[in-house]
């Protein structure tokens, strides 16, 4: 174990501080080719990853304008962030260090000149670094690259970004090849897959465990007094309580899982306000320069609680908070453990957490997350391989930055973590696609993007088109969205984005919340939407949309389980009397078997699956069921689906299920119909798009996003009808087991059940359907019951206008009638 | 035939669920704007593109309707290209289709104002047509009695139980019939706009095509 020099040993000391034994570690490891530290926040982490890079840079003089350390964090306020904790060390060693961040906030000028003057440890974000590697300049900018530090890595290794990223590393390593990989996680359930994810493949990587942090103190919100609603996600019953937290402590952080619902929330939140104590809103729709101002006052401690969504999740260190507020149901362990984490960020000290159910249902869910939080049961999807998307667009950013070999590049491809296994044909699928835009696109000019030169190196055909490719590099799908504005003479303050498909339902006059004020819509001019002060208190509601997590496969078992027991004494009573009713009444759901529900309401018949499959996998169940049941006669109308069951209404009642959930049959039915459907197309539309087979930015202007959608769709119906083998409907197709359309979770309810199915005939709605009457997101069916209700609704006009079935052979002048 | 029959200065007349009209008198088919070429012609002028194909698509159910009704006689009402280079422009492969198409049958375009000029595929190309009682026009002309026009791309929408269902219809009154846009890729005009309400007569008629014709009161 090498001595830290003496500089290092008196700033330690000054500051009252030891070094931690995992920052010890690190050092020691400082020469491996790669290193994954897991850590709690708060536990010196980031130092952690920088301490070698400080020694290095303090020890020997290099090369001034090259960089020594990359440091990659998923948000771009995390690179900002680290920058300002970061020169602290620096300036009070006085270290001949330079630091800078790039990301896509950097002003253009000091982006060039990072090109030209590198600084020792560049900040950026995995989207900025796929850009300077599409440079062709790369190669210098990256010589005498050393280490790469990628901080919660975690959050990266779920996503396409953290595929992107380790496509970008395998060409930073092509240039740089003694570059050293270290990857900072919070605690995850499965460390060697993040290991494997991060190395070189396939280079070994060690993981350094930090001590864990002490068990959280979290409790459910006392809510005994507060009934919570049946159905809804706002939790204004317990606003009088989370106010009253609010004042029993220093700094609050008020979590939810959507915007919309933050949004409603803190409203709600300031008008029970009495006392006016300082809250703030923070969210990934709000504009820039309001979430900074939130941020700095957060920072000088100005604030007492922030009501805000998952743009908080990740850790920037807001210093003093003391308690963390969850409101609605985690959805996911391993999440609400991150989200705990942000209280106390003390080395050792416990975090406390407060966990609000937003209905009646979530408190059970609420019940089951604490005690898998207790049981440090922490739950994870396994990951496939790299996505094909992912890889044609950076196949697509290699071509950019020159002309290259197709072996040389796969080769290159195959050392990053996600793509080991990649086959060569899939390989050159993508290249194919990239070059051609596959068989049935082969016509059009602007899908023609490379060309094989004499040497057999590919080349962009137009250089011109370099410039398209990098204004649409990244994997990040926003819904499309548009900029709000007060409407003023000249270019009112913004406040924030909201969805286009939400704006597109406004008239004006009608009224939203946003950034915590009801506004009034004006008018939509050049893609910004023209607001006004509103004075009203009752908005219409933002339906905004932010993720909408499912919860999680090991969530629900939990839920199962907690359900089946005798008696639920952990349970408040109105919760605890509810779920007896249901037991009473119907029955519970069981573990090994799928509950199903059939009861008539208000004319119409209904049939409710009970499938605690998570909300996307039963909406995609619900879009499957009401096909078949379309094909057996049932007419269905629609449905509504929540994390753990679908409702289903339409004419006729269902009395045999047996058909309906034959595997084979279900599967049939994906295959068949997912062809024509919305969340198909939403889904081709994302990996289109990061694949560059639609572009969303243009040198023009930005295409409007109907208009993105529009030819997204027609190119899907097209590809689907007469080249339904090309790569993007196969990836489409794998995406599909997964994400919105989630059929791997409906694989695995059929699993779990095993054609065990109890379906129960009730003459009315059951305590547990009844929350779904008021679930918001119905989903119509276009189909028989549609026609049938639409010759209703022209017959009824026909009468009214006095006209009767002969009567319209020919209207007469004066509309009367002929026999 | 699945179709909304009604009558057109004393013509028996049958609006077809797919959008084409149906004179079985005259065994005469007509379709309107069915705007062939399009995503040629956005490639074309560099407009946002759209996908191919919607050509052979259009084609296709025009080739169905002609089986089932065993028409004789093929009026395309206009817009049948999105301009006269689009009509060029098509496959062989399209061109021999609409080729075959014709073969044996009395085949008229009208023109349209996308398609102004005549165009190298066979059949006989007219400003419009006389077939007493009946005219056949691309726009339909203020106070004219037994026309058939087009142009409009006419759609209606339906809110049964506050769901909106919204389909190309025809807009049929007393005088004349406006027929929807039978081409792939056609938008539609609302009938609630100023435009048609003006031209059609209050009891104006509006049939909804779709798996089944649904005839309503003109919603305006």
């Amino acid at each position: 174990m090498s001595a830290l020099p003496e500089k290092f040993q008196t700033w330690f000391a000054e500051r009252g501080w030891s070094i931690h034994p995992h920052q010890r570690d690190m050092l020691d490891r400082a020469a491996d080719p790669a290193t994954l530290l897991i850590a709690p926040t708060g536990g010196g982490k980031t130092l952690a990853g920088f301490l070698p890079t400080l020694l290095e840079l303090s020890q020997y003089r290099r090369d001034t304008d090259a960089i020594h350390t990359l440091y990659i964090s998923p948000l771009k306020a995390l690179a900002a962030d680290i920058k300002r904790n970061l020169m602290t060390p620096i300036s009070e060693m006085d270290l001949p260090i330079r630091v800078e961040d790039r990301t896509g906030d950097t002003p253009a000028s000091r982006k060039r000149r990072q090109r030209a003057a590198p600084p020792d440890i560049l900040l950026t974000t995995p989207e900025s670094l796929a850009l300077l590697t599409s440079y062709e300049d790369a190669p210098r900018m990256f010589a005498g690259l050393e280490r790469v530090v990628i901080d919660e890595i975690h959050a990266l290794a779920d996503s396409k970004r953290g595929d992107q990223l380790m496509l970008a590393l395998s060409r930073l390593q092509a240039m740089c090849s003694g570059l050293r990989r270290v990857g900072l996680s919070a605690t995850v359930e499965d460390p060697d897959s993040i290991a494997k994810f991060l190395a070189r493949h396939p280079d070994p990587c060690h993981i350094l465990t930090a001590d864990p942090e002490p068990d959280p103190d979290i409790s459910m919100l006392d809510i005994s007094d507060a009934t919570p609603p049946w159905a809804g996600g706002g939790a204004g019953y317990a606003i009088p309580a989370v106010l009253e937290e609010i004042k029993r402590h220093k700094t609050t952080l008020i979590f939810h899982n959507t915007r919309a619902q933050a949004e409603i929330f803190f409203h709600n939140l300031w008008l029970a306000n009495d006392e006016a104590l300082p809250i703030g809103i923070h969210h990934g729709s709000l504009d820039r320069s309001q979430r900074e101002r939130v941020e700095a006052a957060m920072t000088r401690g100005e604030l007492r609680a922030i009501v805000c969504t998952g743009s908080l999740d990740l850790g920037i260190d807001w210093g003093d908070v003391d308690l963390v507020i969850q409101v609605g149901a985690p959805k996911n362990v391993k999440r609400l453990v991150q989200r705990i984490g942000r209280a106390n960020h003390r080395y050792n000290a416990p975090s406390k957490a407060l966990l609000v159910p937003a209905n009646r249902f979530e408190v059970i869910e609420c019940q089951a997350a604490l005690e898998a939080v207790q049981a440090h049961d922490l739950d994870g999807e396994t990951r496939g391989p790299g996505p094909l998307d992912v890889l044609c667009q950076h196949i697509l950013i290699a071509a950019c930055a020159g002309p290259f070999d197709a072996e040389t590049l796969f080769n290159e491809v195959r050392t990053a973590g996600p793509y080991a296994t990649l086959s060569r044909a899939e390989f050159d699928d993508c290249l194919t696609f990239c070059a051609t835009g596959g068989y049935a696109l082969r016509a059009y000019d602007q899908w023609q993007r490379l060309k094989q030169d004499a040497d057999g190196l590919w080349h962009l055909r137009d250089p011109r088109s370099a410039r398209l490719i990098r204004m649409n590099i990244g994997t990040i799908q926003d819904t499309d969205t548009l900029k709000v504005r007060m409407r003023r003479s000249r270019g009112g303050k913004p406040l924030g984005e909201i969805e286009e498909g939400f704006a597109a339902s406004l008239t004006p006059g009608d009224t939203f919340l946003i950034g915590g004020q009801i506004v009034r819509f004006e008018s939509l001019r050049e893609m910004v939407v023209e607001v006004s002060r509103d004075k009203g208190r009752q908005p219409k509601i933002a339906t905004f949309m932010g993720t909408k997590f499912a919860t999680s496969t090991q969530l629900s078992q939990r839920i199962l389980r907690l359900l089946d027991q005798s008696d639920w004494p952990e349970l408040p009573s109105h919760t605890r009397d509810w779920i007896a009713l249901q037991n009473s009444v119907s029955q519970l759901p069981k573990n090994r078997r799928l509950l199903i529900e059939s009861f008539p309401h208000e004319g119409r018949e209904h049939t409710c699956v009970y499938g605690f499959a998570g909300r996307n996998a039963q909406q995609t169940l619900g879009l499957i069921l009401t096909k078949r049941m379309e094909e057996l006669g049932l007419a269905p109308l629609g449905f509504v689906s929540t994390d753990y069951a679908t409702l289903i209404w339409g004419l006729e009642p269902l009395t045999d299920p047996g058909p309906l959930f034959d595997p084979d049959a279900l599967r049939d039915g994906l295959d068949q119909w997912l062809a024509g459907n919305a969340l198909m197309k939403r889904t081709f539309r994302a990996s289109a798009t990061i694949a560059g087979l639609i572009q969303r930015n243009t040198p023009q202007a930005r295409k409007s996003g109907r208009q993105a959608t529009f030819s997204s769709d027609i190119l899907y119906e097209t590809l689907a009808k007469y080249d339904p083998d090309h790569l993007l409907l196969r990836i489409t197709r794998h995406e599909a087991m997964r994400g919105l359309i989630d059929f791997g979770r409906i694989e695995q309810m059929l699993t779990r059940i095993d054609g065990r199915i109890d379906l129960r005939r009730l003459d009315r709605v059951t305590p547990f359907a009844a929350p779904l009457f008021l679930e918001a997101g119905r989903t119509p069916i276009e189909g028989a019951a549609q026609e049938r209700l639409l010759a209703e609704e022209t017959a009824r006009l026909m009468e009214v206008a006095g006209l009767t079935e002969q009567g319209l052979q020919s209207p007469g002048p004066q509309g009367k009638q002929t026999p | 035939m699945n179709g909304h029959s009604f009558t057109l200065a004393g013509a028996d007349l049958i609006a077809l669920a797919s959008g084409a009209l149906f004179w079985p008198a005259q065994s005469l088919l007509c379709v309107s704007d069915l705007h062939l070429g399009k995503s040629e012609r956005r490639a074309r002028l560099g407009e946002p593109p759209l996908p191919p194909y919607e050509t052979r698509d259009t084609l296709a159910r025009l080739e169905v309707d002609l089986k089932t009704s065993r028409a004789t006689t093929v009026i395309c009402l206009g817009d049948s290209f999105d301009d006269s280079a689009a009509a060029q422009a098509l496959s062989e492969e399209e061109k021999l289709w609409i080729a075959a198409m014709q073969a044996g049958r009395r085949w008229v375009w009208i023109e349209g104002n996308h398609d102004p000029g005549p165009v190298e595929l066979g059949g006989t190309h007219l400003a419009e047509l006389p077939l007493p009682p009946i005219t056949f026009r691309h726009i339909a002309q203020p106070g004219q009695s037994g026309e058939i026009s087009g142009h409009y791309h006419p759609k209606v929408t339906i809110r049964p139980r506050g769901r909106a269902i919204t389909r190309p219809a025809f807009l049929i009154d007393s005088d004349k019939v406006i027929l929807p846009a039978y081409g792939t890729y056609t938008g539609g005009l609302r009938s609630h706009d100023a435009a048609l309400s003006t031209l059609m007569r209050p009891e104006a008629l509006a049939v909804l095509t779709g798996p089944v014709p649904h005839a309503v009161p003109m919603p305006r």
